[in-house]
């Protein structure tokens, strides 16, 4: 979606109705753009830092927040290159192969977009709650997944999983496979080929959808919040961290954590645009 | 591989690894998940069921999410058009910072700009001030819910129109302006019938996730019961208070809605993709 062209003015002459149509959408957009995009940012960053820097920072190191702020890079750590595995692996079945029921497949990779995060968050309370499928297996063997680490981690997988796979499918789709089967029949073994044929080629495609992918994990919130328990300095990660934070009105602290998050999401736009710009037109 | 009656033949390897792979994951982390709170909902005696989602309080919960998804994806197909517009056909200072912008909802997380809109829009809050004395009140009302789900949805709208105005055939438009077609017949006649496919998928999709919506509405909305309660916080109240049975009667519902809208979306767009390919003459 990058390199978006504009039809650009110059070179046609503007009749006052085109001018005067020109300001009024430009000034519409700005205002709806502002009222709606940077406001709630500039209220992040200003109540983040309504009692000053100190105070912010003070915030920050708070042993409950650290520990959600671990918590949150320790899911990703496991979250994100397990679905990344998941993306190329589907991706390379699905784009390189012809099979029976490959659009059945790619619906049903698609699915968690169209769920609400907190059926992400409910299906695994029937899966491995007290009530659940393995609930009574789970206890007898002493093994907690809900209202624990694993039910964040297994909840965050299920919400984040398309987002490397459905990147990569149309990218490969587009590229074909004529140099994979080039490499092949000149001897290069399948990890060869793939480390130095494919991997170079949907390098920036892969970056972008680990990109987006992390940055989902990080921030999610809804199916987080059903398997969490909410048990602070264990189980909460920094946006449950910021929901606990402000129920109790501490709002300096909420939203010094928000600001983090707050700065994470510019980083991803900052780094998605980058990525843009380096595949160049046609890459996204 | 070769040979193999499922899928065609191919010189290329790893079809069994990740094929397997897959569709272990999916069915592991997506589809038992799914398959064990269906089946939950289902052992619920049928008229038990019916009770309880037609139950009061659940029935107004649908017409909040539901009604809120709408009217917001409505504001969005309006506004996303003016946004998407301005950014594909007008040149001025801050347009690539501008349409970066556009995808901040997808990337902040949904408790962040949940708690920061319910501070913009509260009674004493930048907006909310000057609202209150219009006798608006937006924080803690369904009005609430609207302006949240505009924000999560905005970019759907955008990125589905951006690509298409990129398309309308400027030939067309300067044809017709030659000819004596004013601007608003123009834009009736020839931007609109090219542009409408895409308005109409990024309405959907925004509708779509406006309904399942949940971090950003909850700490805007209030939670109030009948009131401003969505749907999804009820399903979360119904967990817990233990009520596991609500709970999935509500989640079945909320899922069978997202295969509707799933189903919906292929319908738009299959429906775009006939319009344009006869419409346009290519």
């Amino acid at each position: 979606m990058a390199a978006v062209e504009s039809w650009s003015p110059e070179g046609r002459r503007m009749t006052p109705g085109a001018k005067l149509a020109r300001t009024v959408m430009l000034f519409v957009s700005c205002a709806f753009l502002g009222l709606l995009l940077l406001a709630p940012l500039g209220a992040v960053l200003v109540q983040a830092l309504a009692k000053g820097f100190g105070a912010w920072f003070e915030a920050l190191h708070d042993p409950d927040t650290i520990s959600s702020i671990k918590l949150t890079l320790l899911t990703a750590a496991i979250v994100v290159p397990a679905n990344t595995i998941f993306g190329i692996c589907a991706a390379w079945a699905i784009a390189r192969f012809e099979f029976r029921g490959k659009s059945l497949l790619v619906t049903l990779i698609d699915l968690p977009f169209a769920v609400s995060p907190v059926i992400a968050g409910l299906v695994l309370v029937f899966m491995f709650g007290v009530h659940g499928w393995f609930g009574e297996w789970l206890l007898d063997h002493d093994i907690s997944i809900i209202f624990a680490v694993p039910g964040i981690v297994i909840a965050t997988i299920f919400i984040s999983f398309p987002y490397v796979a459905r990147e990569l499918i149309p990218l490969m789709q587009q590229q074909g496979s004529d140099e994979e089967v080039a490499a092949l029949s000149l001897g290069a073994g399948p990890w060869t080929t793939f480390l130095r044929i494919t991997l170079p080629k949907i390098k920036w495609g892969l970056l972008y959808g680990v990109i987006l992918c992390n940055s989902r994990v990080m921030g999610e919130f809804g199916a987080v919040s059903v398997v969490s328990g909410h048990v602070r300095g264990m189980t909460n990660t920094m946006p449950l961290q910021v929901e606990i934070l402000y129920n109790e009105y501490n709002f300096v602290a909420a939203f010094a954590v928000a600001s983090l998050l707050a700065m994470l999401a510019i980083l991803t736009l900052v780094a998605k645009t980058l990525v843009e710009w380096r595949s160049g037109p046609g890459g996204h | 591989m070769a040979g193999g009656r499922f899928v065609s033949a191919s010189p290329l390897p790893g079809f069994g690894l990740t094929f397997g792979f897959t569709t272990f994951f999916l069915s592991a982390v997506i589809l038992l998940p799914l398959a064990a709170m269906v089946i939950r909902a289902l052992g619920i005696p049928f008229s038990d069921l019916i009770d309880m989602l037609l139950d009061e309080r659940a029935v107004a919960s649908y017409r909040l999410s539901f009604g809120a998804a709408a009217l917001a994806a409505a504001i969005n197909a309006i506004f996303g058009f003016i946004v998407a517009w301005s950014l594909v056909r007008y040149d001025f200072p801050g347009r690539r910072l501008l349409d970066t912008m556009i995808d901040l909802p997808f990337a902040l997380p949904t408790a962040v700009s949940g708690i920061a809109l319910a501070t913009v829009f509260s009674p004493t809050g930048w907006l909310g001030q000057k609202l209150a004395l219009a006798g608006i009140q937006v924080a803690y009302t369904w009005l609430g819910v609207v302006v949240a789900l505009v924000l999560i949805g905005l970019p759907f709208v955008v990125r589905s129109v951006q690509p298409a105005l990129i398309e309308v055939r400027k030939e067309l438009e300067d044809a017709a302006e030659s000819l004596g077609a004013g601007g608003f017949h123009v834009f009736r006649r020839i931007i609109l019938p090219t542009v409408l496919p895409a308005l109409a998928t990024g309405f959907t999709l925004a509708f779509a996730r406006g309904i399942g919506e949940y971090g950003s509405v909850v700490f805007i909305s209030g939670n109030l019961p009948f009131k401003t309660e969505i749907t999804p916080l009820l399903i979360v109240i119904k967990l817990e208070q233990y009520d596991y049975d609500g709970a999935a009667a509500l989640g079945f519902f909320m899922l069978a809605m997202s295969f509707v809208m799933l189903f919906a979306i292929n319908l738009v767009q299959g429906w775009g993709q006939r319009r344009l390919g006869i419409g346009a003459g290519r």
